[in-house]
């Protein structure tokens, strides 16, 4: 569904970046007004994001440790100024691996929705604007997965995929297409109403053309909401995963996997094994909630919330 | 009465596709994929012909489309086959665990819907105050705490440093379960035998895995009732009965409530896979000998048939709920499409 613009010269709106970019500005700054609370939801949101990226970007700068030292310090020892986590039973630093661990359940989760939009984004469009028995077949298929428990499936996957970082992303990815699959398709089928979709029609656009050009610009800001509230939803299944067991090889830091090792030792009273990774999980899967309901409010004013 | 058996038909109709695009998903991702049952099964320096000699007897040496025919038709039958590794019916260890399962996700459900709905009347009734955005802020943070890290906070702080409740297993170790262990259902079993200092202990077992799911799904159904019924409290209805002078208590719970429930129904079946999910990772801190458990242990001893029997019962376990939610429905609102 490559959109070439060959026949006649179609418009629907002007779509250059920088356009794009003066709308999003106006939009944002009148929502700073408009809405206070939303606003600084949203803001919240991405300066916990922000904060954790930064940690995957320049780890070094928020440790010294390195999260595979087993000679950083005493085992399984309180939070101290040495060591502001504790350290783990084999001397390792906690806040080094929560620093270094960020990268992997981060990395899982942009990447695995960003494969399920790839993929469920087209799907969900083509089926939609098409119809037919094609549709009925893949919306049968994509509602059938999406009714099941998501966790099993991508357990199942991640089993017989072995661990590793590109397979816990794929397990995690299958889950999450139909997600996109159904929001777009539902979009499509009401938006394909629209006169302005008819009138292209008859002033002799090619399909692709309408799809590219007058369907999907407004499928996408849907899209960008619940792709932010998918991340968040991404983490939580990653670090199921790797709490699990499932997925990463062995000694990678990761909160995850810290969580289920620290599980051990909970009975003997060891609290900073277990409350600083799991604390991590839920601020980043909080700031991208955040972040995914304060665009909600902005981009699509008619959703607002009482 | 008609009606709504007609509508039952066409829901158990309804479900049969989406079972079989499960199944068969599933007999993909088990078959397809790398990673082979039998030299799995039999440790990696088994002889090549030790190897073959079992594929045959488990009718793996098969084209896979055969297998699939075959599994199928085992399926119709309704059996799920035999395990790989133990000499049992696949069916035998998850009539044993199933049990644990509902009787963990339906204490679950529970507690959700006693936190949720009355936080979230509480939220519509308090409309933007502070008192509202407490609870849509609880909603919100409760919404991104992993199960299984509520579930280990709970056991740390009522368990270990507040020894209140045992944080593993269904029964203590004094409890012997065989004297009551009918049904499954410990709570059942237990009230049957009127054997009550064991049903203390079951319940005792059941606090902390109930509502760590309970408390995790709260924030759904919270956020729910609040948008629910701050629909309805604006419906001429409400206004009506507040102006014949009905108790505010009144117009609230009895008349917008039941209103507002109708869409919670609704969402109950489709969180409920949300709430196997989560119990799942409720069973793994917990060691809670349920279905998750079962599916867990048989994918680490690579038991295909029984791994593919777990998925299905669970597949079947969500489409009934959803029938069910969808009965439920069609009864209480009489304007449901037929």
């Amino acid at each position: 569904m490559n959109a070439t613009s060959s026949g006649p010269e179609i418009r629907a709106a002007k779509y250059s970046p920088a356009g794009i970019a003066a709308g999003l500005i106006r939009r944002f700054s009148a929502a700073a007004k408009r809405y206070r609370i939303e606003w600084w939801i949203l803001v919240a949101g991405a300066v916990v994001i922000a904060a954790i990226v930064s940690m995957t970007l320049f780890p070094h700068l928020f440790t010294h440790f390195r999260p595979e030292d087993m000679n950083a310090g005493p085992q399984m020892k309180p939070p101290s100024a040495a060591h502001l986590m504790g350290t783990d039973n084999l001397g390792r630093d906690v806040w080094s691996r929560i620093v270094y661990g960020a990268r992997t359940i981060l990395g899982v989760a942009i990447a695995a929705s960003l494969a399920s939009a790839l993929i469920g984004i087209p799907l969900g469009l083509v089926s939609g604007f098409s119809g037919g028995l094609g549709d009925k077949a893949l919306s049968l298929v994509m509602d059938s997965i999406y009714s099941f428990p998501g966790l099993i499936l991508a357990i199942a996957f991640a089993a017989m995929l072995g661990p590793g970082v590109i397979n816990i992303t794929v397990a995690v990815a299958v889950v999450y297409v139909p997600t996109y699959f159904r929001l777009v398709r539902g979009q499509t089928l009401s938006i394909k109403q629209e006169l302005y979709v008819e009138a292209a029609h008859a002033i002799g656009a090619r399909r692709p053309t309408v799809l590219a050009k007058y369907i999907f610009p407004n499928v996408i800001a849907t899209v960008v909401v619940v792709f932010s509230l998918n991340i968040a939803d991404a983490i939580m299944t990653e670090a199921a995963l790797s709490y699990i067991g499932l997925g990463l090889p062995a000694g990678m830091p990761d909160w995850g996997m810290d969580l289920s090792m620290g599980k051990k030792f909970l009975p003997s009273g060891v609290w900073w094994m277990i409350t600083y990774p799991g604390l991590m999980i839920m601020l980043l899967a909080l700031g991208f909630t955040m972040l995914g309901e304060g665009l909600s409010e902005i981009l699509n004013p008619r959703l607002q919330e009482y | 009465m008609r009606r709504i058996l007609n509508y039952f038909l066409m829901r158990v109709l309804l479900t049969i596709p989406m079972l079989f695009v499960l199944l068969t998903l599933v007999f993909v991702v088990l078959r397809v994929m790398p990673g082979d049952p039998v030299s799995a099964m039999l440790g990696g320096h088994a002889p090549e012909y030790v190897i073959q000699q079992k594929k045959a007897e488990l009718g793996l040496n098969k084209p896979i489309f055969e297998q699939y025919i075959d599994y199928l038709g085992q399926l119709a039958h309704g059996d799920l086959g035999n395990s790989m590794i133990f000499v049992e019916r696949v069916s035998h260890p998850i009539s044993q665990r199933l049990p644990a399962t509902i009787e963990l996700t339906l204490f679950g459900l529970l507690v959700t819907l006693g936190i949720g709905i009355p936080l979230g009347v509480r939220a519509s009734r308090k409309r933007r105050t502070a008192q509202d955005f407490g609870i849509r802020f609880y909603a919100n943070i409760v919404y991104c705490i992993p199960v299984f890290w509520m579930g280990l906070i709970l056991q740390m702080v009522f368990g270990v440093f507040l020894p209140l409740f045992p944080i593993a297993g269904r029964v203590g170790a004094r409890i012997i379960s065989s004297d009551f262990d009918r049904t499954g259902f410990y709570v059942l079993d237990t009230l049957m035998k009127g054997n009550f200092t064991a049903l203390g202990d079951v319940l005792m077992h059941l606090v902390l895995p109930a509502f760590t799911l309970g408390i995790t799904l709260s924030g759904v159904f919270v956020r729910l009732t609040r948008a629910n019924m701050l629909d309805v409290l604006k419906s001429d209805y409400v206004l009506a009965s507040r102006a014949r002078g009905v108790p505010e208590r009144k117009v609230v719970y009895k008349h917008a409530l039941k209103n507002a429930l109708i869409p919670i129904v609704t969402m109950m079946g489709l969180q409920f896979s949300a709430l196997l999910a989560g119990a799942i990772l409720t069973e793994t801190t917990f060691s809670w000998p349920g279905m998750g458990r079962l599916l867990l242990e048989r994918i680490y001893l690579r038991d295909y048939p029984t791994v593919q029997g777990v998925i299905i019962v669970y597949a079947l376990f969500v489409s009934l709920v959803s029938l069910i939610v969808d009965i439920v429905y069609a009864i209480i609102d009489p304007r449901v499409q037929l």
